[in-house]
């Protein structure tokens, strides 16, 4: 029989969780972890002014102009999209194909997916150059007839589908979080900590009969979150499949979206739990190599898949025998932009590759960098698609170039201030491994060991 | 203020009285489960840190019917999506756009799903939250260790054939760490 490596290593004890997880909400933090909050709030104070500054004098103070229309705001948004696609698919996905490894990186992931959602969000309604008014994009009874929304356009399909996924997330990840949050209440010293647990945990307590709900419950989540996490970036898609554009009208994009998001979602997991290994010691024995190999081999596969998608595109644009679809794509490769090109190429498909070995599938500080390179070449990938698509059009008399200006860089970067804040911020007050979760699956790899649980 | 006074004094449920029996190991709990039922207790709760699979079988508890809930507001949902995009594209403000069709059902679509997905979810979630019972607030709790490594069985005093000596004693015969009087 082949042997299953252990989800958890050293001979945990269901105590032993408990406090490992929970004891990291008890304590203060390090000099290391107000390092990085400062680097963090550096950055969100960054996003808050570029932001403030495009709100109140306009967009003029980006790039975008005619021909291109959609810059870093639309990049951006496809990118943070993206990112949190990777925490539905380990959350839902894995668990209804009964990944057990998926236990100890679940609650991480999905506050991933929240946050990148969180920070997503912002940018669409930035770019409405009146963001005060993007209640405008909900269809509700208004005094101008009612005049609706047109539901024939894809830019309402994308905000139902990034609201309910919004939504559903963050229901999906604080239920699986309302056992954790009793133990913590349970554990609590102090008054207010009790009763701001207390509140948090509605009061759960965990007998059969709830956990029997529970469970059910939890299953459905997952079975009503994965066609939603898939609709959501084929919906976004449509956004750029819908429109006539060559380079854009290609009935590839959905399910090209979809591996190229869970492909960069991974990567993201793969930069924050490293890091977090590092920095909280305890969790190298929940988030061990083998987790981290699995995730490898994911960012490999769905690498090898946009990689395919960028051969397909190519081929399709030659075999439509269309001049002006022909034309997009050289001009993506060899045009005034053809260097955006070869980055996404070079970090997207040339070095993932390297996962072909276990050696770099299993060191840190490889995955560390080459999700690095991931996480540039899908925001690059983006990028092509957006620029390259829009700045040569049909007409050469419509030709134009787009450049970013220091308002587009700092909605950029600061985006990230906005996400690691929150994220920071997570991880010391939120229980960040699911400790109900992580004791059922002790025993696994550790059959036949005479372990007094099992 | 009234209403909110009432809801307060029914969120604080102020937890019966009875006898609870603390395990270290879960099989134990779920043996003992077993041995309460056959001895036709009917009321008693088994408490654990995390879901126990054998549990519904030892205790009798049914399979949970929220997935009759997710589907039937899913189909809601889908029905609302399916209503309100015809009526409000095609009956009450009726625009022609790109000459398409006033009720052009397969643009429709991803709004549609959206309603059924999140119908379906906010309303499983809601009818786990009013099956459970929550929120309480403070609800008593035995020992806080059973969110953490503890797990107990609590027999609560109306239980039919209630006898407060024998249940002590069938705790303590089925390896009970801790058997006491408390609230639940």
């Amino acid at each position: 029989m082949i042997r299953r490596n252990p989800l958890v290593l050293g001979n945990k004890t269901y105590a032993n969780v408990t406090e490992d997880i929970s004891s990291l909400l008890e304590r203060f933090p390090g000099p290391t972890y107000y390092v990085g909050l400062a680097g963090a709030l550096f950055l969100l104070f960054i996003f808050l002014f570029a932001q403030g500054m495009i709100s109140t004098f306009g967009m003029g103070l980006m790039g975008t102009n005619h021909p291109v229309g959609w810059g870093v705001d639309i990049i951006t948004f496809v990118f943070w999209i993206g990112i949190g696609h990777a925490g539905t698919l380990i959350s839902a996905v894995l668990f209804l194909f009964r990944q057990k490894w998926r236990t100890s990186i679940a609650r991480t992931a999905e506050a991933m997916t929240v946050f990148a959602v969180m920070t997503a969000g912002v940018f669409p309604l930035l770019h409405t150059g009146r963001p005060w008014l993007a209640y405008w994009l909900l269809p509700y009874p208004n005094q101008r007839g009612p005049l609706w929304v047109n539901f024939r356009s894809p830019l309402v399909w994308d905000v139902f589908a990034v609201s309910t996924y919004a939504t559903v997330s963050m229901v999906f990840w604080y239920i699986g979080m309302v056992p954790d949050l009793a133990t913590v209440r349970d554990r609590a010293q102090n008054v207010w900590r009790k009763r701001i647990y207390g509140a948090l945990s509605l009061g759960w307590r965990g007998t059969a009969r709830n956990w029997n709900h529970y469970e059910m419950v939890y299953m459905l989540l997952a079975g009503l979150s994965t066609p939603l996490v898939l609709s959501v970036h084929s919906i976004v898609s449509f956004d750029f499949a819908v429109a006539v554009l060559p380079g854009w009208h290609t009935t590839i994009f959905p399910p090209y979206f979809v591996a190229g998001a869970i492909f960069s979602g991974f990567a993201m997991v793969v930069t924050l739990m490293s890091v977090l290994r590092e920095i909280v010691p305890v969790f190298k024995d929940y988030l061990t190599l083998d987790h981290m190999e699995a995730m490898n081999k994911i960012i490999m596969c769905t690498g090898l898949m946009v990689g395919y998608a960028y051969g397909s595109e190519f081929f399709v644009a030659w075999y439509s025998g269309v001049e002006y679809e022909v034309f997009i794509f050289k001009n993506r490769a060899f045009g005034p932009y053809g260097w955006s090109y070869w980055i996404m190429v070079t970090c997207n498909v040339i070095i993932p590759q390297i996962f072909w070995f276990r050696w770099a599938r299993r060191s840190i500080p490889t995955m560390f960098v080459v999700s690095i390179f991931v996480n540039i070449g899908m925001w690059f990938e983006r990028f092509v698609i957006t620029v390259t698509s829009l700045h040569r059009d049909f007409l050469p008399s419509n030709w134009g170039m787009w450049v970013p200006t220091a308002y587009d860089m700092g909605a950029l970067f600061g985006s990230f201030g906005l996400f690691f804040t929150l994220f920071l911020l997570y991880i010391r007050t939120l229980p960040a491994i699911s400790i109900a979760e992580v004791k059922p699956v002790l025993g696994v790899g550790r059959e036949g060991e005479g372990h007094g649980h099992h | 203020m009234d209403i909110i006074e009432k809801v307060i004094q029914r969120l604080r449920s102020p937890g019966k009285k009875g006898i609870a029996g603390i395990w270290l190991d879960e099989h134990k709990l779920v043996h003992a489960a077993r041995e309460a039922r056959k001895s036709g207790l009917t009321k008693f709760e088994a408490i654990s840190p995390f879901p126990l699979h054998d549990i519904d079988a030892a205790m009798g508890i049914p399979m949970s019917f929220i997935p009759w809930v997710t589907f039937i507001m899913g189909l809601t949902g889908f029905g609302f999506g399916t209503w309100f995009t015809w009526w409000a594209s095609s009956q009450d403000w009726a625009l022609i756009i790109g000459g398409k069709p006033m009720w052009s059902l397969p643009a429709f679509v991803p709004v549609m799903f959206e309603c059924t997905i999140l119908f379906a979810a906010l309303s499983s979630v809601g009818a786990l939250i009013w099956l459970c019972g929550l929120p309480k607030i403070d609800p008593p709790v035995i020992d806080p260790d059973l969110t953490s490594h503890k797990f107990a069985l609590f027999v609560p005093e109306d239980d039919t054939g209630f006898n407060a000596a024998n249940i002590e004693k069938m705790f303590k015969d089925m390896g009970a760490v801790e058997v006491k009087r408390t609230e639940f």
